[in-house]
Parts: C-alpha cells; structure tokens; sequence
C-alpha cells in the first residue's frame, strides 16, 4: 500500500514536469503547426540560467541570502527562454509555419547547435545545482511514507503555471487573440489582429515555460548540454496523445503518460516499461487517432 | 507516350552512370585499405539513404525510425558472426550476465541464411506492423514522425536494458571471420568493398524500378495529396505501409553490410541522433531524387570523416547549421540546385514549379 | 437510354449528419436514378457538400442509409471502396497531384485495377495511351500534357479534375460548383459535357450558378438547412413559394455567396 502510494506520488511527479514541458509544444504545434525539437535545449537554457543564478549568489551575495537564489531563478529562467524563444521566432520559426516536418528538422539543427554552445560554455560534464535548503526533507504521510518538498515543490509550480497560462489563453485578451488565430488566421488577420506578433509572444511563451521547466528540473538532479533530449520525446508524445488545441487534451495526456511510464517502470522493468507505454500510445490512437481532444475540420486535407 | 530512345540526354546519363559504377568498382585500385573500408561504410549508408528518399522524398513520410531498422539488421549479422566467433559455445556477454543456455530466438541465427532473411525481413516486418497500426487510421505527418521516433527510444531503452540477450550498450562485438576468412585481411575487406557496391546498384535499380512504375506515381500522388488518392479509388494505406517495409527492409541490409565492414553493432548507432543523421543525407543529397539522397549520404559522411577528425566539436555545430541551411534554402537538396540551374538552361519558366509542389517546403 | 424501372443507383434514406451538436444535414431523403442528371441547389449552409461528403464516404452520417445500386449499404464503406464501387468525386476546389505532369494525373485516375502488386506491374498499354490522349484533347491539355499539373491555372485544374474524373468512369459523378471560376464558354462546354455524360452515366451537381443550373437541368432538388425543401423540375421549383422564401432573401447576397457553400 504504501509503496503504490509512493509511486502514484511519482508518477503525478513525473507528469506534472512533462506537463510543464508539454504545455509549451502544444500550444507552438496548434498555433503555428510548427514542431519545436529545440525545445529541450530551451529547457537546458532555462536549467543553466538556475545554474548561473546559483553561482552569482554564491559569488556576490552573502551567504545568509544562499537560499533565495531558487525564487530569483525561476523568473529568470522564465525571462532567458523567452528572449531565445522570441529570438529564434523571428530569425528561423516565422519562415517555417505551416511546414511541421521542415520545422522538426531545422530546430533540431539549432537544438544540436544549442547544445555544443553549452558544451562550449559550461563544459560537457553535468554541473550540480544545490537545491536551497528549505527544500530538503519533506513530509511523511501514513506512517512512513516520504513525500520530498523538492517534488511537492515542482507539483505546486506546474499548478500555478498551468493556472497562469489557463488565465492567460482563457480570460486576458491577448489569449482571446491567440485562441482566435489559432482556430482560424485568415479571419483573426481580417480582424485586424496581428497575427506575427501573437505567434511570436505565444511562442517565446512557451519557450519560457520551457525554462521554469528547466529551472524545475535542477531540484532532481545534475544538468547536462543534453537535458532537454531525456524529456524532448516524451513531451511530444503528450501532444500526441493529448490532441491539439486544448489545454485539457494536455494535461490528460502528460498525465496519461506520467503515470502509465511510472507504473509500468515500477511492475516490469525500466526498458519493458517503456515498451508497453509505446504499445498502449498506439493501441490509444487505434480508438482515437487524432488525440484525445480533436478539433473537426472541413476541408480535404 | 514519347519513347525519347536514345537523345542525348539519356546518352550522357547513360554515360554518367557506367562512369560511376566503373569508379565504384575499380575503387580498390586507387584507394588504400583504410579509405577503401571507409567508402564501403558510406556505400552502405547510401543504401539506407535510398530507402529513406522512397518514404520521405517520394511518398511525404519522414520517418526518424530508421536507426532503428538499420540497427536490426546489422544485431540481426553480429548475431551470426557471434555465434561463429562462439564456437558452440555461449557467447561472452551472454555468461558474463549469467546466462546458461543460448536464448531461444538466438538459436536460429547460426544460420547464415537465416540471419541474412532476417537482416531484411525483421526491419521490413516491423515497420509494416507499425505501418499497419499508424496509416490505417491516417496518423501522418509529424504524428507519424514523432512515433518513429518514439519507437527509436523505447528500442534503444530495450536493447540496453537488456543486456543478457543483446549486450546492453556495448552491443555485440569480438567476431573476426566469415566463413573461414578473417573479416580484418585485405582480400576479404576488398570482396566485402564490391559486394556493397553490387548491393548499392541494386538497391538503385530497385528504387528506380519502383518509382518509375505506377506504384511509384501513385506515391508521388498521395504525398501531394492523401485523400484526393482515395477518392480516385487506392487504398493510400496499403502502398504506405508497402514503401515503408521496402524502405526499412533497405536499412536492415544496409545495417548488416555495416557489420561486416565496422566489426560491431550497438544501440548508440540506432539512436536518435543516427537516425535524424540519415534523414540530413537525403536532405542535403535532395529528396525526391535516388541519386541525390545515395550521394548525400556518401559525401556528407566524407565530409564527416575528414572534419570530424580534427574538429570534433565544430562538427556538431556544422551539423546544426547545415540542417538549418538545408531546410530553409534548399527545400530540394543539391540536386535541386542543380535542377534549377538546369532549368533555367533551357530557358524554362520557374513556375511549373508553381503553388502546390507539396514537399512541405515549397508549398 | 434510361433503364425503366429499376432500382435506383443512389438512395439516401434519412440521412443526418452531425458535427458536434451541428446538425448539417437532418433527415435527408433523395433518390437518383439512372442516367440522370440532378442538380442540388440551396442557399449556403444548407447541407448540400455535405451531402456529397455522405454519398463518397468522407463523413460518415450519424443516421442514415444510403443505398448503391439498391442493395449495397455504403455507409459502412471507407472512401476508397466507395470509389472504387464507382462514385466519383470532384471537389470544390481543384484538387489534382501538382508535382505529377498531367498525364500522370490521368494515368493513376484512369479505371484500373487499384492494388499494390497491379501498379507495380502496370505497364502502359497502347489502349490506355489512346484514352489518355483522347482525355487530353477533350480537356485541352494536350499541349501541356507533360507539365506538372501545379503549374497549370486554375481552370485547368478544374478541367483536368474532370478529365480525371471521367477515366475514372465511375457510376456516378459527384461535382461541387464545376463552373466556379470558368469563363461563359467553358461553362457552355460543361454544360453540355454533363448532358453528355448523363447519357451513360448518373450526375449529382451542386451549383450555385442559377443561369447554369436554369440552362441545364431537368430535375432540381433544393434543400434547406440541411433538409429536403422541394425537388421537381426547374419550373416547379421557380413556382415554389417556399423555394422563393428562401431564395428571395438571399438572392442579393447570391453573389457573395459563391465562393462558399
């Protein structure tokens, strides 16, 4: 018992990282059907802005202050992806919309780029980040089962991003834009609505909650120039799985897949896990091939 | 139908090819051992790269999977030359991981002509499996992609995790002879050289074969269009799942020719970045043209070959770009260029490659 | 040459379509004989496409039967047996293979035997040259056979996709707005083309040109917000309060209303 409850803990865990980092892929994939393969090295950005946050601190700052570095980090992470996702919209993304295959392929050279730019900069071994310490330890429910701070931590973020990004598609304007261009671009222009700049926001959005996702991520463990290809594929099979379109449709499917890796890791083995969440991905889109959410469309193609 | 017999234009292409097959063929007289054994490697990987251009370039399908296929092939070799090399008894990794006995799907494999049907049908076996599951409810486009590139992963995962069966990340290695003769002599590198070469033209005349038939058109037909295809009346799933086993079988030949040349096999060279590597071949070569993808494939590994050795990391960086520059500005590859400049020869109008070519990149 | 009184080549029995809660057709009955020519008219959003999307099998009805020949049920059938059965269909928008030439178009349309190992084997034969090339000249592509068809105009493209069509030989012809951007002379030639063609075969026509339709049909079926409003010849239908009623308002805006449907 208390071991299921230790891996459905896991399992929202791991969910709710892919989720994070998902949630950026879906919304560039409906927006601008572009396929965004550097989103992994954003992640990485945003891993090494904490990373670099850290080391200020513990260069410039007392030490009494060491602990805060993780509440700077995250904003700045945010901030770092999204100028590199703002930057790689208008010099490469904005010439490849409507082209997803093209768009898998020229960003996966920029994410090979990015890479050996770290590699350059940081070295290619992983680097530690020290997790403030207010996040060691963690809570012990019934009796003897130990849910870390650090994972509760990084549920608690994906919650309030997701909350943030549900306010902003759903309720602010520039949303209503987005939503709008989304369902149909040639209209959303005619109404005036500029469309360059609502994928270019959209977009370096996205990036940035690839960043908070990178930053998540130093809490589990050291980071390295190739972090973002652990979880690159993973997340794209959320927005498979999940449909495009809506944020539900992602947030099933992170869940989806979190759980079913987790569980099935912990009953086979790691390896055989993964080939049964594949088989039951493909089974899934036996009964619904277009993802859970679909949007209908009309016309032929 | 005009039967242009013999203008010149075919003459000269004629003339082209026997060219080259002449040059492949005579290559051992003018290449070292070294560089004699490099080239049968590329010509190996040129074989994938036509199978890859048969999917991609012709029917619309990118598949980054393709690792996955050419590594099946080349276990599907080292599995023979290991169990060769063996002797009858266990093969080292296996009691290293404390296996007793020889696993069952092992045991076939001292066969060499079962290991060599398998080298092929394996491949072509599961991509029509996955072809099956995957065109019959229309999953395409990037879907498909980032299938294939799951089936990468979790393969990969497999294999490693496994190692008592297929020598985990070390792969399967430590095999020097077929059929009596050392695979590191001279002699046998030089026969091994001309038995690619004769693969790699076959596999050409194949691929040529298929995409100047109607089944051909009608995979040009459903990468410009899938479902007007089924309104005309053909099942487009059926010649999918068809192009993609062909294309996969290719690999999985091309993975065991690999072996024999290389002397090992393991999951780093089914990975994702060898898989996406094969996908760059046919895009700098140019998709949609056989002799474009095979000799993107054998110039961009030289290019590899010779930069890679003294910069390592610029390579990676190199690599980036080029996929970037590919895509961007040369939807088409070189043969495009050289397409296009032969156009403007003739004093053709660039428009007949108006609106709807429907590479994704011209669109 | 009508076949009497036997069963009819189409029957749709009550068909509905449901698109999320839209309903884009409701109980639509409608029965096409042999060898006739039948024109479905009806202001915008009335279900008429979306009709011709149930009887080729790219939207499945969510009620309904329709009926081929008078025994086989094609509901159940994917697009490709449907065509294979012999409806053919032309979209509203030209849609043709633009990197293959023109007559690689006509050759993979032409009436064939449609499996993987027949294609592989297909070798052109002089009869088959024959037909694609009196196609050609009938459509007036002859000249330009060997281009690729994306490079043609777009009345070529409307007229290669009838070509297309006609080797395909189907039973029935399914056009959406076949005169759609064609010139007055073209649209004569169409005419008459369908008037041909209904002699041998059976022909479902939306159209939102009324002067063509005026010119041209026999018998009408106007449908209304995705149901049958009135079917019968031209002048029934022009006499046709109702008919009127849903015309008369809309009838300024027919011209706006061209370019959707």
């Amino acid at each position: 018992m208390d071991v299921i409850v230790l891996q459905l803990f896991n399992g929202i865990s791991v969910s709710s990282i892919l989720l994070l980092i998902a949630l950026g892929l879906a919304i560039t994939f409906g927006l601008m059907k572009v396929i965004n393969m550097a989103h992994g090295e954003l992640i990485m950005i945003g891993a090494y802005s904490a990373y670099v946050v850290q080391n200020l601190f513990t260069s410039y700052m007392p030490s009494s202050m060491f602990n805060w570095y993780f509440v700077a980090a995250i904003p700045v992470s945010f901030i770092v992806a999204f100028l590199m996702g703002l930057l790689l919209e208008t010099t490469l993304i904005r010439f490849l919309y409507g082209r997803p295959l093209d768009s898998l392929l020229a960003t996966w050279g920029i994410g090979l780029m990015l890479q050996q730019l770290a590699r350059t900069i940081f070295g290619a071994p992983n680097v530690g980040v020290t997790s403030p310490s207010w996040l060691n330890g963690g809570v012990t429910i019934m009796g003897d089962v130990v849910l870390p701070y650090k994972r509760l931590f990084i549920i608690a973020l994906v919650c309030l991003c997701l909350f943030a990004m549900y306010v902003y598609i759903y309720r602010s304007h520039s949303g209503r834009r987005m939503r709008a261009v989304m369902q149909n671009r040639e209209m959303a222009a005619c109404l005036g609505i500029s469309t360059r700049r609502v994928d270019a926001v959209t977009f370096a959005i996205g990036s940035g909650i690839a960043g908070i996702a990178g930053c998540a991520l130093t809490l589990m463990g050291p980071i390295g120039p190739s972090i973002g290809t652990y979880y690159i594929v993973d997340a794209f099979m959320v927005v498979v799985l999940g449909g495009v379109g809506k944020l539900v449709g992602t947030v099933f499917g992170a869940f989806g897949i979190g759980m079913s890796n987790t569980l099935f890791e912990y009953w086979t083995t790691a390896s055989l896990g993964k080939v049964l969440v594949f088989l039951c991905i493909v089974a899934f889109l036996q009964w619904r091939p277009m993802g859970l959410i679909a949007m209908r469309s009309r016309s032929l193609d | 139908m005009h039967k242009r017999l013999m203008s010149p234009q075919r003459l000269w292409l004629l003339a082209g090819y026997t060219a080259a097959a002449v040059a492949l063929f005579c290559a051992p007289l003018y290449l070292s051992d070294f560089r004699l054994n490099l080239l049968a490697k590329f010509l190996a990987f040129a074989i994938v790269a036509l199978g890859l251009d048969l999917i991609w370039g012709y029917t619309g399908i990118l598949s980054l999977g393709h690792g996955v296929f050419f590594g099946l092939g080349g276990y599907a070799m080292a599995m023979y030359l290991k169990l060769e090399a063996s002797g009858g008894r266990l093969p080292d990794f296996m009691d290293w991981s404390g296996l007793t006995a020889l696993p069952w799907f092992w045991k076939p494999f001292s066969s060499f002509g079962f290991a060599f049907a398998a080298g092929i049908l394996l491949p072509a076996l599961l991509a029509l499996v996955l072809g099956y599951f995957t065109f019959r409810n229309r999953i395409r486009g990037v879907y498909f992609t980032i299938l294939t590139q799951a089936l990468v992963i979790i393969t990969v995962t497999l294999f490693i995790g496994q190692q008592a069966y297929t020598g985990g990340t070390n792969g399967v290695t430590g095999y020097g002879k077929l059929f009596g003769q050392s695979l590191a002599s001279p002699e046998t590198k030089q026969t091994l050289y001309w038995v690619t070469v004769v693969a790699l033209i076959a596999a050409y005349v194949l691929c040529r074969f298929l995409v100047k038939s109607r089944f051909g058109k009608v995979l040009r037909a459903i990468r410009d269009g899938e479902n007007r295809v089924r309104f005309i009346g053909y099942n487009p799933a059926v010649y999918q799942m068809v192009a993609f086993s062909i294309s996969a079988g290719l690999a999985g030949l091309a993975g065991m020719l690999f072996v024999l040349h290389v002397g090992i096999i393991s999951p780093s060279m089914m990975g994702i970045v060898p898989s996406i590597e094969m996908v760059l071949w046919v895009a700098i070569g140019g998709r949609g043209t056989l002799v474009g993808a095979a000799l993107g494939a054998i110039l961009l590994n030289s290019a590899k070959s010779v930069f890679s050795e003294s910069y390592p990391d610029a390579w990676l960086f190199f690599m980036g770009a080029l996929f970037v520059i590919v895509v961007v500005f040369l939807p088409k590859g070189a043969a495009g260029l050289f397409g296009q400049f032969k156009w403007l020869r003739k004093g053709r109008t660039v428009h007949e490659d108006g609106d709807g070519v429907s590479y994704p990149a011209v669109r | 040459m009508k076949m009497g009184m036997e069963s009819a080549i189409l029957q749709c029995d009550e068909v509905t379509v449901d698109f999320d809660g839209f309903k884009a057709v409701q109980g639509m009955s409608f029965r096409l004989e042999r060898g006739e020519l039948r024109f479905l008219i009806g202001p915008n959003g009335a279900g008429k496409t979306t009709m011709l999307d149930v009887i080729c099998g790219k939207v499945k009805p969510t009620v309904g039967k329709v009926l081929f020949g008078g025994k086989i049920d094609i509901t159940r059938k994917k697009e490709h047996q449907i065509a294979e059965l012999g409806i053919g269909r032309k979209f509203q928008t030209p849609s043709i293979f633009p990197t293959l030439t023109v007559f690689e178009n006509l050759e993979i349309a032409m009436r064939q035997n449609r499996s993987v190992l027949a294609a592989l084997r297909a070798k052109l034969n002089a009869e088959e040259q024959e037909r694609i090339a009196a196609q050609l000249e009938m459509i007036g592509l002859q000249e330009k056979a060997y281009w690729r068809a994306g490079g043609l105009s777009h009345g070529e493209k409307q007229w290669l996709e009838i070509g297309m069509m006609l080797l395909q030989e189907p039973e029935i012809l399914l056009l959406d707005e076949p005169v759609a951007g064609m010139t007055d002379n073209e649209t004569e030639k169409t005419g008459e083309l369908l008037r041909t063609i209904s002699q041998t075969q059976s022909i479902v026509v939306v159209e939102h040109d009324m002067e063509f339709v005026r010119n041209f049909a026999s018998k009408v079926t106007v449908m209304h917000e995705g149901r049958l409003l009135k079917e019968g010849s031209m002048e029934d239908v022009q006499r046709d309060d109702r008919v009127a009623e849903v015309y008369l308002g809309k009838r300024r805006d027919a011209d706006a209303g061209r370019s959707t449907a």
